[in-house]
């Protein structure tokens, strides 16, 4: 059970229960969409971009504890940061799922929460689904962003 | 389940429920005495793939270790010993499904396969512009792609048999769908999401009535159920052997041989000629005419194994049993609070669908691993039925022969660590 509960953690089963930002923001202008054609996990985000900052962000979507965590917890982390901060902290959140070492988790803030997800690899897809989708919507390109 | 018209008496049934020896037949599959997490392993994902018995790994081990060799060209002992082997494969299957000839069952790399080689070849002399492929809401990927793909090349239009909430076919709607413009009917006998026995004599008897084929796909019957092919009068059948107990990469495509010798080759290659110039070839006989290529050698001789093995249980007593397990299962979920099962048709086999509430299947999947119990979490490639049932996953137990009671009880253990978990 322990790395279980790892996994699982409070903050994330919270999220899950009630995400945060879990709406398409009005005056929202740019939207991208997000699927994982392995478990059918489906994730849009929407948000406004001003002056390079991220004003407003939100998602819809349907998936797991952990891909609905990741996303609402993105959305908290990336509203008011440029779009290079947004960029780096993906890198970082991710390189803290896939345990690759380079990064701390005291530069995650609450996000460091998903460390847990490095021991099961399957689910590193769900964590970072709506991170992935996050970015196409900064790079405006529209298309919709696969896992596979 | 007993199929009707069965001679079985109740007593002969009673007796081989109570002689099941499970315990002895579960030592015949070294994997089920693995540890995952440290616990023992509850192996609920059959309809993925099954397990292996000890007797198709020693069968498999014995042809690369001892007679290792290419077939029907060598002069050579090792390839007349192999080919002796890989073509007792064939008979065996043949005996299997109760073919007429064993020269009705072509070797093909799984369902999927065989699906795609009869849309290809007899779908693409057969089908045009505007005539009609049949087939049902609770298809997998594999019975509806290959008959898309044929769409877009020949301008035919797919029809789909719409399903109750109970996961049935709905033969009335069937009927209607049947037109003159119906070229072929392509149907699951058992579905790998629902757990669904579709009632293919009854399909197979409407379709027949206006002259139309019928291609069953047998992937998730074969393990679980007596086929017979010609009782059932299909005109093809399609299965798989990794979910038959045998080695990944084989399977089966059972054909009546005046279709299959009017079909045009799949696939071009070595052994499915006469002779080649490269002004004419000449196309060999059934089978060969459609098994281009070296074929999996190690694999058609497992398979062979995995149906002696399976004959020497007895298909029938494997559904009885297994219809134990279903019912004690089927019972133990609806009592769990916030459980529903996807698929309640009437005629099920041992496959349980369900989702809980508040719990995304992935997680429940994810929970399960951790008391070693494996089951399926996802859509089942199969999205159009997902859809139809308004969920995006399910989570799946699939049982097979092997399986027990108190892994169920594990199972149920499992799912209210989930519950609790996320409650």
């Amino acid at each position: 059970m322990s790395d279980l509960r790892e996994l699982y953690q409070q903050v994330i089963l919270d999220h899950n229960k009630k995400p945060r930002n879990f709406m398409k923001p009005e005056g929202a202008d740019r939207t991208a969409e997000g699927y994982n054609p392995l478990c059918g996990d489906v994730v849009t985000v929407y948000l406004q971009l001003e002056d390079d900052v991220i004003r407003k962000i939100g998602f819809q979507g349907s998936g797991c504890a952990i891909s609905k965590a990741a996303a609402s917890m993105m959305t908290d982390s990336v509203k008011g940061k440029t779009t290079d901060e947004a960029q780096a902290l993906f890198e970082k959140f991710h390189a803290l799922v896939t345990g690759d070492g380079t990064s701390d988790p005291n530069d995650l803030g609450k996000l460091a929460v998903f460390s847990g997800v490095r021991e099961f690899p399957v689910r590193v897809k769900c964590a970072t689904l709506a991170w992935h989708t996050m970015r196409a919507a900064l790079e405006g390109k529209g298309e919709t962003v696969s896992t596979e | 389940m007993i199929t009707p018209g069965s001679t079985t008496t109740a007593k002969v049934r009673e007796d081989w429920v109570a002689s099941f020896e499970v315990e002895k037949i579960r030592k015949d599959f070294p994997i089920l005495s693995e540890k995952v997490h440290g616990t023992s392993l509850v192996y609920f994902d059959n309809a993925a793939t099954s397990q292996k018995p000890q007797v198709v790994i020693d069968t498999v081990q014995r042809y690369l270790s001892t007679y290792n060799s290419n077939i029907h060209r060598g002069v050579h002992g090792l390839s007349e010993r192999a080919t002796e082997a890989f073509e007792q494969s064939r008979k065996k299957v043949q005996r299997f499904i109760n073919a007429a000839q064993a020269r009705e069952v072509i070797f093909v790399r799984g369902t999927t396969e065989a699906i795609n080689l009869v849309a290809q070849s007899y779908g693409r002399t057969h089908i045009g512009a505007g005539d009609e492929i049949v087939i049902s809401a609770m298809e997998h990927h594999s019975n509806i792609v290959p008959w898309q793909i044929l769409c877009e090349q020949t301008g035919a239009v797919l029809r789909v048999v719409p399903i109750n909430d109970a996961g049935e076919l709905l033969i009335d709607e069937y009927e209607k769908l049947l037109t003159s413009r119906t070229r072929l009917v392509s149907v699951v006998h058992v579905s790998n999401a629902l757990g669904t026995i579709n009632p293919v004599h009854e399909i197979i008897r409407l379709a027949h009535r206006q002259g139309v084929p019928v291609l069953v796909d047998g992937a998730q019957a074969t393990p679980h159920l007596r086929v017979d092919v010609r009782e059932m009068d299909c005109d093809f059948y399609a299965f798989s052997g990794h979910k038959l107990f045998g080695p990944t990469g084989i399977g089966v495509l059972y054909g009546k041989d005046e279709l299959l010798e009017a079909m045009p080759p799949y696939q071009g290659g070595g052994d499915m000629i006469k002779s080649v110039t490269f002004e004419k070839t000449l196309y060999n006989d059934l089978p060969y005419k459609f098994e281009a290529g070296t074929p999996h050698i190690a694999g058609v001789i497992g398979l062979g194994a995995a149906v002696d093995y399976l004959n020497g249980i007895g298909l029938e007593r494997i559904t009885l049993y297994e219809h134990g397990l279903l019912e004690y299962a089927t019972e133990a979920l609806s009592a769990i609070t916030g459980l529903r099962i996807i698929g309640t048709a009437r005629e099920k086999a041992s496959l349980i669908s369900f989702v809980l509430d508040g719990v995304h299947a992935h997680d429940v999947g994810t929970i399960l691993d951790h008391d070693g119990v494996a089951i399926r979490a996802g859509h089942h490639c199969t999205m159009p039925l997902m859809q139809r049932f308004g969920v995006p996953a399910t989570a799946r137990a699939s049982l097979a022969f092997y399986n027990t009671k108190e892994e169920i009880d594990v199972l149920v253990g499992a799912i209210h660590k989930a519950i609790e978990m996320f409650g």
